[in-house]
């Protein structure tokens, strides 16, 4: 035990005099959680659309007034004629056009319908489907209040509407950071966890100090652990950084338990541990190590997790494989406990998987390891 | 007296590559025994072997009396070990390093710390003894790599081509050092291309090809291939099998 705790001092003075990695580590994930929750959101506000209002009537001008006055749009140009639309959309700051076409309002007040175009730029798909629907909405809205006011046709019973009321469950705002904060923790965990220990393991067999260390008492077991160990305490602390922060200053509401979210973080933690371990047995060189986690695992993560595209959109294919990904089954444990509320009663089968994949890679980084450094 | 290191038709393969042939040979206690080779003769994989690092093929070896098939763990702890890249820590100091590994050979705290201003003193790192090792000449870092190796007074220390890429003199101290540790009783195995090195050693063995061309004084082998210099009988050797 006393050489181990030898050796896990040792460990300890690699990583407080590496002082540049010891920025990146604690500056990473402060840069990523205030990048992510504050600059880049899915979130609209203040979109710069244009109106043709080819109409010039009442209703037109009103459901213009109210589009401008939810927050969502800022008006930035009036057109004058169709054939204006697709040139604005080409300067490239007009993201949504509302069209009203002529005898909008006539139509509207003598037969209770009407047509309103939107067109969108969907060269920013996410952008364009998320304009549509906030106008659609706005317009839907205009047109259940409508009849009720004196506008109502003379003799015509204004015609009976079915309005479609979506409401955003758990994040009412769609906020976005409650999206991406769980996502930016499963990427930082991975990196500090799986790459670092990947790569001080790799500096050690080029440096030619693991063969000393293979020769001393040290056991592997010994050695390994030795190795997880600070990097281990040094992850939960970045974990509990990114959880503060996203609780107090990007206000994500902790609606679950602490303790539980602390214990996934730490299973979470394992499995990257481990990864790192498979990793450090293929590679030799530290450069090696680095490349090796990036694009097995850096990668995979930010694409195929479900951090930055919902998983239920891809092909059959990537959502077979986005199973393996463990950051996909965090990210889904973590937003279950952080922003539904859920308890280990729902979140067992995540939990389950990640149990089983730090099992089997640590038997498997093992395995590998030995022959390697024998 | 038992002999510090013993194989009998030790062999290692890798596939179909033979790289030790069946070697044969001992280590009297407190011999310094030089063991020479060209590059890629076997001589790491033999050394290998015997740390442990390694399991044999077929043959048989033993390190202070210990069994290297079953006994490995015993041979690590009487063991010290130095490769050419010498094992220490650039960012560490000399004297974080050698707590480091004093440490985990499972020396006592007290010991440690005696021990600790023994080596500094004796190198005469007390300028440096708290700056990062990193920063000192190669020549004070394989003496500091061999105090090291030694701080667990191990029955036999092995050198994987210790002083490789320092000047004459430097390597004359390294060689007064390991002199001393001999004459304490312990028995040096070294690796070395050096000739002059060669020279210094009680007995040399000549590997060609993974088998043991000649073993003997190095003044006896210079006799028996009529040469007047350890060079000499290398390029015999090696010349004579491995090129054509």
């Amino acid at each position: 035990m006393k050489r181990f705790f030898a050796f896990v001092m040792k460990e300890f003075y690699h990583i407080l005099r590496d002082r540049r990695t010891l920025l990146i580590l604690f500056g990473m994930p402060l840069a990523m959680v205030l990048l992510f929750g504050f600059a880049l959101t899915n979130e609209i506000k203040n979109a710069r659309i244009a109106v043709l209002d080819l109409d010039h009537g009442q209703h037109s001008r009103q459901i213009t007034d109210r589009l401008l006055s939810s927050g969502y749009f800022q008006l930035t140009k009036t057109l004058t004629a169709y054939r204006d639309v697709e040139a604005t959309f080409r300067q490239g700051n007009v993201k949504l056009v509302v069209v009203f076409p002529p005898n909008f309002t006539r139509n509207y007040a003598h037969d209770g319908t009407a047509q309103v175009q939107l067109l969108a730029d969907a060269s920013e798909q996410n952008t364009a489907i998320s304009l549509t629907n906030y106008a659609t909405n706005i317009i839907q809205t205009y047109r259940t209040g409508a009849p009720a006011t004196e506008q109502s046709p003379p003799g015509a019973q204004p015609p009976m509407q079915i309005t479609v009321q979506p409401r955003m469950v758990f994040n009412p705002e769609l906020a976005g950071a409650f999206v991406f904060v769980p996502g930016v923790m499963a990427m930082v965990l991975l990196l500090v966890s799986a790459l670092m220990t990947s790569v001080t393991i790799a500096r050690e067999k080029e440096t030619g100090t693991m063969e000393v260390l293979m020769v001393s008492p040290l056991s592997q077991i010994q050695i390994l652990f030795g190795k997880m160990l600070p990097y281990l305490l040094l992850s939960f602390l970045n974990g509990v950084m990114i959880i503060t922060l996203g609780v107090f200053l990007l206000n994500i509401p902790l609606n679950g338990s602490l303790g539980l979210l602390l214990s996934e973080t730490l299973l979470f933690i394992f499995v990257a541990l481990a990864i790192g371990l498979l990793i450090s047995a293929i590679a030799d060189t530290q450069l090696v190590a680095m490349f090796t986690s990036m694009l097995a695992m850096l990668l995979p993560t930010i694409f195929l997790s479900g951090f930055l595209f919902p998983i239920e959109s891809m092909p059959r294919v990537l959502q077979v494989i986005s199973n393996i990904i463990p950051a996909k089954h965090f990210i889904i444990i973590v937003k279950g406990i952080m922003i539904k509320g859920t308890g280990l009663n729902l979140l067992w089968k995540p939990t389950l998987i990640l149990f089983a994949m730090a099992t089997v890679l640590t038997i498997v980084s093992l395995r590998k390891l030995k022959p390697r450094l024998g | 007296m038992r002999n510090a290191v013993t194989t009998n038709k030790l062999t290692k393969r890798f596939g179909d590559f033979v790289a030790t042939d069946a070697i044969t040979f001992t280590v009297a206690p407190g011999e310094i025994f030089g063991f020479l080779g060209a590059n890629g003769a076997g001589k790491t994989t033999a050394m290998r072997m015997l740390c442990g690092l390694l399991k044999p093929t077929s043959g048989t070896a033993t390190v202070a009396g210990f069994d290297v098939y079953t006994q490995s763990e015993q041979i690590k702890q009487v063991i010290g070990y130095m490769s050419q890249r010498f094992s220490l820590y650039d960012d560490l100091t000399p004297r974080e390093n050698i707590r480091f590994y004093g440490g985990i050979y499972g020396l006592k705290r007290a010991d440690l710390k005696a021990k600790a201003n023994a080596i500094i003193e004796e190198l005469e790192l007390g300028s440096v003894a708290d700056k990062l090792t990193g920063s000192l000449p190669l020549g004070w870092k394989q003496r500091l790599a061999f105090s090291v190796a030694l701080i667990h007074e191990p029955k036999v220390v092995f050198l994987d081509e210790p002083t490789g890429g320092v000047d004459p003199i430097t390597r004359r101290h390294f060689w007064d050092m390991i002199y001393a540790a001999a004459h304490r009783g312990t028995t040096i195995f070294v690796t070395t291309h050096y000739m002059d090195e060669a020279e210094y050693c009680d007995r040399v063995s000549i590997m060609v090809d993974g088998q043991i061309k000649a073993l003997d004084t190095p003044g006896a082998l210079k006799k028996q291939f009529g040469v007047d210099s350890m060079d000499g009988v290398f390029q015999i050797l090696a010349r004579g099998t491995s090129t054509k």
